[in-house]
């Protein structure tokens, strides 16, 4: 995984709360064994026509998203589907942050695991970003903070070792694998060895 | 004596490798890990690009149900599976789990079925374990007083290779739902109410435990139910306390403690449930003779109302003005009536015997409406032979009802099993969100006796009307 410290993208905004998973990646695209890809089917059924063709009123299919690497959603975005397929479309699509008031706890997860990073912020932030699509931010790891365009800063929740795996371009496999000891000791102590 | 213990808390801290810290998420160790074929090809990569193997290939177990289909002639008859893309997923887990040592029910095993309901059907799934497996409404194990989530499959390649996944302890909600459900309102309607009463991501962050006197009366089938859907009000898990309806459901089950060994987990069990006086993060509480049979109207499982309600208006949201646009209804428009064109009964939600049968007591003697395409699919193929044994089967196809081979089928289309576009379909599956049933489909989330009461009507209809 690449190391993540600092993102700096102006931001696409999709003013929709509760957007679950089946919306980020539809059931039907699931039929896949690898992890590559997925980006041409995100949002497949809010992005496409019926006949395939690009909906030029989806803001991912305009001119100004091109290149963005923030996405602004409302409230609750990931709900529903653990299917990591969703970070995997998002990444493969080109963006590296998720900006909302809550982020569903299974997609949280997922999305930490793939260099995607989730940024919780305040209900008043939140209304500004919605407000304002592509504007000009910057995201700071060490300082688990956010800069608006005003050089207004906003501090966002993120869980200690997710940011050091992020900032290290740690998996968290091999910290796993690295606690074979104690593991082996567990297993001991329940009889389970 | 020490702190009273919530029961979420005894089964967290016995499966504490290394306790959470500061700095890092709690080691946590997995009894049971469930897999199937959408979700692992991914981390089965993982395995062979690091030169990986399974830590404990024997605490993992398989079954292919998203993708697979429900007609007789592609499972048993030798006709392909009609989705090519579906059948190389197929046999690349059956590829896998031979490479790998993983046990795995096959298409053709008598034993196949979701993976949520053959877990506890087979007794795999056990009070106090710690369950996970890729797909979110692993929830549906907590029903025994297991710890179940669903992750996603980079945990899966984290359990494959060290039965362990990190990660930070959730907070407890406690459920409490006094009372007596009323005759004909099921746990779907009970869960369809608690997630419309406390929001789709009302859950968030927390582990719920189900508790009071009407989730005790509840029977194993309709506690699986209610903690099926935990996740659809964003809780990772839901719990029941084990109790004697859990232990008789088990005895005797092919994967259960047997003799001394059945003993001395009873034990252990009955040690499970929440002490007196344990604390929760928060508490909410439901007045079960208040509620009546539930059935959603919009595009999440928390807008949903009962029955004979009509659907609520709501100025100035534009969110959910297009969830009524999606779904062609108006506010203030009762649901009673409605038109419907599809009846979906089973999934991990409603595919249980008790399901089928609690359908078929509606359908008995009763036709099916003309134009209403109704699809009956058995969570397991066990759930198939025990339906058939008690006849349930001729009550579905005399009634004109289609009866499958098990899958999760139509609850979300993998297989092709799908609802047409811009028609309304009556489903006891889980998730109400658009496209979910196929693009373009409108999705009315019920109970199984509802949902029969729709197809007999072909209009939504509350089932106290027709018993």
């Amino acid at each position: 995984m690449e190391p993540i410290r600092t993102l700096r993208s102006r931001t696409v905004v999709l003013n929709a709360s509760d957007i679950d998973t089946d919306q980020i990646i539809p059931a039907r695209f699931l039929t896949t064994t690898t992890r590559e890809g997925l980006g041409e089917h995100l949002f497949a059924d809010w992005r496409y026509g019926p006949d395939g063709t690009p909906r030029a009123d989806f803001v991912l299919n305009q001119p100004q998203a091109r290149g963005c690497t923030i996405l602004v959603a409302g409230a609750n975005f990931g709900c529903g589907s653990s299917r990591e397929h969703a970070p995997w479309a998002l990444t493969d699509f080109g963006l590296r942050a998720v900006i909302s008031t809550q982020i569903a706890d299974i997609f949280r997860n997922n999305a930490l695991k793939n260099g995607l990073l989730p940024v919780i912020v305040d209900a008043d932030t939140h209304r500004w970003l919605l407000e304002h699509p592509g504007e000009p931010l910057s995201i700071d790891l060490e300082s688990s903070s956010l800069t608006l365009p005003s050089g207004a800063t906003v501090s966002f929740p993120l869980e200690p070792f997710a940011r050091y795996c992020l900032m290290n371009g740690v998996d968290e496999l091999g910290f796993l694998l690295g606690r074979e000891a104690e593991i082996a000791a567990y297993e001991a102590r329940r009889g389970l060895a | 004596m020490g702190t009273p213990l919530t029961l979420f808390e005894k089964v967290w801290r016995s499966h504490e490798v290394v306790p959470q810290s500061t700095d890092t998420p709690a080691v946590l160790y997995i009894d049971l890990h469930l897999i199937h074929e959408v979700t692992s090809p991914q981390a089965f990569t993982v395995l062979r690009e690091r030169g990986l193997r399974l830590r404990r290939p024997e605490l993992t177990f398989a079954t292919m149900d998203h993708s697979t289909p429900t007609r007789t002639e592609q499972v048993f008859g030798g006709a392909p599976i009609s989705i090519e893309a579906a059948a190389r997923q197929v046999h690349a887990l059956e590829r896998n789990c031979a490479a790998f040592n993983v046990e795995l029910l096959g298409l053709r095993d008598a034993r196949r079925g979701i993976v949520h309901i053959i877990g506890p059907e087979l007794g795999l799934t056990l009070p106090g374990k710690t369950v996970v497996c890729g797909d979110s409404h692993t929830s549906t194990h907590g029903a025994l007083g297991a710890l179940a989530f669903g992750i996603g499959t980079t945990e899966v390649g984290h359990v494959f290779a060290t039965q362990c996944l990190l990660q930070r302890k959730p907070r407890t909600l406690a459920v409490n739902v006094h009372g007596a459900l009323p005759a004909a309102v099921s746990a779907k309607d009970l869960i369809l109410a608690i997630i419309g009463r406390i929001g789709v991501a009302g859950g968030t962050g927390h582990v719920i435990e189900y508790r009071g006197e009407a989730i005790r009366a509840l029977d194993m089938d309709g506690r699986m139910t209610v903690c099926n859907m935990s996740i659809e009000a964003g809780a990772r898990a839901g719990m029941i306390a084990p109790d004697e309806s859990t232990f008789r459901y088990l005895a005797g089950r092919p994967r259960a403690p047997q003799g001394a060994a059945w003993e001395a987990a009873l034990e252990q069990w009955r040690q499970l449930p929440s002490d007196p006086g344990a604390r929760f993060d928060r508490e909410v509480d439901i007045e079960a003779g208040s509620l009546e049979p539930m059935m959603t109207y919009g595009t999440n499982p928390g807008m949903v109302i009962p029955v004979g309600g009509t659907i609520p208006e709501r100025a100035d949201d534009p969110m959910f003005a297009k969830a009524l646009s999606y779904m062609g209804f108006a506010p203030g428009q009762p649901l009673r009536e409605h038109p419907v064109n599809v009846v979906f009964v089973g999934s991990c939600t409603n595919g249980r015997i008790s399901d089928l049968r609690a359908a078929a007591s509606l359908l008995r003697g009763r036709k099916v409406a003309s134009g209403v395409h109704m699809l009956v699919v058995p969570g397991s193929q066990h759930v198939k032979q025990q339906a058939e044994a008690e006849g349930l089967d001729r009550i579905f196809l005399e009634a004109g009802a289609e009866w499958r081979e098990s899958g999760c089928s139509m609850c979300l289309g993998m297989n092709g099993d799908l609802v047409p576009k811009g028609q309304y379909a009556v489903s006891t599956s889980n998730r109400n969100f658009e496209g979910r049933q196929g693009v373009g489909a409108r999705t009315l989330l019920a109970s199984p006796l509802t949902a029969a009461a729709c197809a007999v009507r072909g209009r939504v209809t509350d089932p106290r009307e027709l018993l």
